[in-house]
């Protein structure tokens, strides 16, 4: 994992819409007048989802001068969490995870195929498929590592063959089936089943 | 009380330590690069491992609280591995570049990886590289040496009170910059120089010019403010390398402002080092002899002498200006205001510090009068952020602008203070029920047609509560509090500056409207306006070339030493007062600077009890009413980075002003 891609052309201002804006009103109650700080993560997540998925510097601006604190502390967070995009995102958005279990299993493969297929740099948008790559820590699928998400969907159980094809899939809008691509089901044993055999 | 074991010693602790603190109560040493005693703890460095009974891991000692009968052990063989675990770990992303680096001899990693670390690397694959992070004029990065203890951020926010350090990413992607790579603008960021455990952080204008141990090292006292920080001057040969702080918890604790940092480069810059005389217009450079025959002879026909002593002259110059003034002039036209304003000389009570610097932290109410403590007396306001964060309100009269801490602004009005007398608005209420309030008289408020009534008002609103320590005057300059002392206010500063003979002496900020029958002498260790307007320059040293003595703002006496030397055919200043003097067959009474000394401590007693705080006094104190004013008080602006002589021929100033400037533009 490198350090996180921060777009060059920034948007001049950030605003957050009316509907955010209430929405806001309501996270601020949860905190104590003092503590406004702790209202960072649920802002910075608003502002992702208002602006096409990715933070532009000047929502952090922005949260930061909304919250009575400094910019710095609201970028360390916003570069802190892999689920903060920095910079735009495809319409397909593959997140690698390269944690331990997923890099035992073959993660590195999934790198180099998002690097052959998608862009050499994670974080920089392909534009014929209309999708941009990022390296994660775990998100929790390790039986069936390795595995990508794409969106919000888990793709599992791939070989760098497997990743090529659904990387290429993007540019007719084609998606596999989500879950295991092994063909098993869910995250059972890979041969056959070994336990709880009673009740099958 | 908890008792401990450390090593087999048996110790006792305050409830609330350290393990770490406990270890070091039993003199024990304990390696540590993240743990700060001024700022919280972190506990991420990892080099403080010992071992404790029943605990199966070694124990991060600076981040686990004592407990009664524990036992820890720093010297067994599972602490020494630990440690060399630790150090080998920091040192896998460590560049060995240590012969090139500011921090070599003075470094921890360096000290500490020699006495703890294995000796040796196992580690094959590639270091990390991070890239250089601009933080302005004054820091120099290499983030590749930073082994993220995460102590200048702390600093940054806790200290400084702007976090503007940080760190950004995560895991082995971590760094440490500033938001966008914008300057550090906090007036107290140097101090991360010297937080900086590696060679990470490292002073920009000092970068390769020395190395610690080819340094003269010299305890002294700063000028730049009226603090009077304790700072320890590194000199190579005659120039002032760089200047670092002095441990003293009554003052400066262990910070210094940026100024009294870096301004030392000027120092080097723009001094005069040979007598000069104006014949026709131009300066001619003059012997000795030449300049004080000058000297002698245009003073025969002058009526009335008046002196001016600048904000950098210590106690010594000030006694034997004021000796050479009474007896050979006759005069008792001597000054050291450079502007109009006005101090109550009857009791030092009047003019002092009084609350004193180390208790600001336990104020509960502090108002500011007319004063920008952030730029006039730059550790005072970080006391004054300690205080904030524990609770204590802050209000001002008068717009000081950002202060780095939330604080209220009453109105601008002087008038405001007879409200409070008369509990008629509600922060009476809150002043009545302080338990440590202060009130913060600021030069801009002394002003000489309201200094009187702000005193005596600021002096009964005290009285009412029965908290008179709560008085203090925030001086600017570091020989204010000396002078006045010393008796130096005279009566009428108007016919000092317009004296048929003017004396300055080190006298940059006043500017002085020359008549043509004036005779000027500039005395100053640096070329600045006020020398060349005089008719004679006479060349002196500067505040590191010279003993002396200053009154910090609390009436606190230190001495200064002489680290250096001055340039040329300059001479301390008491020195031309004695030659002018011999040249006139008077005697001052000294010949050298130690009778000096002598003869100003038996005239004035409490010039001579150093590193003391006055003792308060209040039956000499004089109580009265004046007519309530309206008047509204207008802050002096002030150009942090260049208030005196020497920061304004300092090239570092110079780019921390520039740099100020372009920062404001683009945010206005």
């Amino acid at each position: 994992m490198s350090g996180k891609h921060i777009a060059k052309n920034q948007p001049a201002s950030f605003i957050f819409s009316e509907e955010n804006k209430e929405k806001i009103k309501d996270i601020l109650k949860k905190y104590p007048d003092t503590k406004k700080k702790s209202a960072i993560m649920p802002l910075l997540y608003l502002a992702q989802k208002q602006n096409n998925n990715w933070i532009p510097l000047a929502a952090i601006e922005l949260i930061a001068s909304m919250l009575n604190t400094t910019y710095i502390k609201v970028y360390e967070v916003a570069t802190f969490y892999s689920m903060y995009n920095l910079a735009p995102v495809g319409k397909y958005f593959v997140q690698v995870c390269t944690t331990t279990p997923c890099m035992i299993r073959g993660s590195g493969k999934i790198v180099e195929a998002c690097k052959k297929i998608i862009s050499k740099k994670p974080g920089y948008i392909n534009e014929d498929l209309d999708s941009s790559w990022i390296e994660v820590e775990c998100l929790g699928a390790c039986v069936n590592a390795p595995m990508v998400q794409i969106n919000k969907d888990y793709y599992e159980d791939l070989t760098s063959e497997k990743a090529e094809t659904i990387f290429n899939g993007f540019k007719e809008g084609r998606l596999p089936n989500i879950g295991s691509q092994s063909g098993r089901k869910g995250s059972e044993p890979i041969e056959k089943r070994t336990t709880l055999l009673k009740n099958a | 009380m908890i008792k401990v074991t450390v090593d087999n010693i048996e110790i006792e602790v305050e409830p609330g330590s350290t393990v770490l603190q406990a270890c070091e109560t039993a003199g024990k040493e304990i390696p540590r690069f993240c743990y700060h005693e001024k700022l919280s703890i972190a506990g991420n460095c990892r080099m403080c491992l010992v071992e404790i009974d029943k605990s199966a891991k070694p124990v991060a000692s600076c981040a686990m609280p004592v407990s009664n009968g524990q036992v820890i052990k720093t010297n067994t063989d599972m602490v020494k591995k630990a440690r060399e675990g630790v150090m080998e770990f920091l040192l896998i992303n460590h560049p060995l570049d240590c012969p090139i680096c500011d921090q070599g001899g003075e470094c921890d990693l360096q000290d500490q990886a020699f006495n703890y670390g294995g000796g040796r690397s196992r580690y094959q694959l590639n270091k990390r590289s991070v890239n250089q992070k601009y933080m302005g004029p004054l820091i120099k990065t290499h983030m590749n040496r930073c082994i993220h203890c995460t102590r200048c951020v702390r600093f940054s926010e806790e200290v400084a009170g702007i976090a503007e350090i940080g760190t950004v990413n995560r895991g082995e992607n971590m760094e440490i910059t500033t938001f966008l790579e914008k300057t550090v603008e906090s007036e107290m960021s140097g101090n991360v120089i010297d937080l900086c455990p590696v060679g990470a952080l490292t002073s920009k204008p000092y970068s390769y010019e020395a190395r610690p141990w080819e340094l003269n090292k010299i305890e002294t006292i700063d000028v730049m403010d009226a603090v009077g920080s304790n700072i320890r001057v590194d000199t190579k040969g005659w120039e002032v390398k760089r200047v670092l702080p002095r441990i003293n918890d009554d003052i400066n604790e262990e910070w210094i402002s940026d100024k009294t940092r870096y301004a030392c480069d000027g120092l080097l810059n723009n001094r005069i080092d040979t007598p000069y005389i104006k014949k026709n217009g131009k300066y001619h450079s003059v012997s000795w002899n030449e300049a004080i025959e000058f000297i002698n002879q245009n003073s025969k026909n002058k009526k009335d002498f008046g002196g001016l002593i600048g904000q950098l002259v210590d106690l010594e110059t000030g006694y034997a200006f004021k000796k050479l003034f009474n007896k050979l002039y006759n005069s008792q036209l001597v000054d050291f205001r450079q502007k109009d304003i006005l101090f109550d000389t009857s009791d030092e009570f009047n003019f002092t510090f009084n609350t004193s610097i180390n208790k600001i932290d336990q104020c509960d109410f502090i108002l500011l009068i007319g004063c920008n403590p952030r730029l006039e007396a730059t550790i005072v306001n970080y006391r004054i952020r300690k205080a904030v964060n524990s609770g204590c309100n802050v209000f001002s009269i008068g717009d000081p602008g950002d202060q780095n801490y939330y604080y209220k602004i009453l109105g601008n009005n002087i008038s405001l203070l007879d409200d409070l007398i008369n509990n008629k608005i509600s922060e009476s209420k809150l002043l009545k029920e302080a338990k440590n309030p202060a009130i913060i008289v600021g030069e801009s408020a002394l002003t000489s047609d309201i200094s009187s009534y702000v005193i005596s008002s600021v002096k009964n609103l005290l009285k009412k509560i029965n908290k008179l320590n709560g008085f203090n005057i925030l001086h600017q300059f570091a020989s204010n509090v000396g002078s006045l002392k010393l008796g130096l206010q005279s009566k009428n500063l108007k016919q000092v500056y317009n004296s048929d003979l003017l004396y300055l002496v080190n006298c940059d900020e006043v500017s002085i409207n020359k008549n043509d029958d004036q005779f000027i002498i500039y005395q100053g260790s640096h070329g600045g306006e006020n020398s060349t307007i005089a008719d004679v320059v006479l060349p002196s040293s500067a505040y590191t070339e010279k003993n002396g003595s200053f009154v910090n703002l609390e009436g606190r006496v230190q001495k200064s030493y002489k680290s250096s030397y001055p340039p040329g055919f300059a001479k301390d200043d008491w020195e031309i007062f004695s030659i002018i003097a011999d040249s006139n067959n008077i005697n001052l009474g000294f010949k050298n600077f130690n009778e000096l000394r002598k003869n100003m401590v038996s005239e004035y007693p409490s010039l001579g009890e150093y590193d003391k705080l006055p003792e308060l006094n209040y039956t000499n104190l004089t109580f009265d009413n004046k007519e309530k004013k309206d008047f509204k008080i207008v802050l002096n602006q002030i150009d942090y980075y260049q208030t005196n002589i020497i920061a304004r021929s300092s090239k570092t100033m110079h780019d921390c002003k520039k740099i100020k400037i372009a920062n404001k533009k683009v945010s206005a």
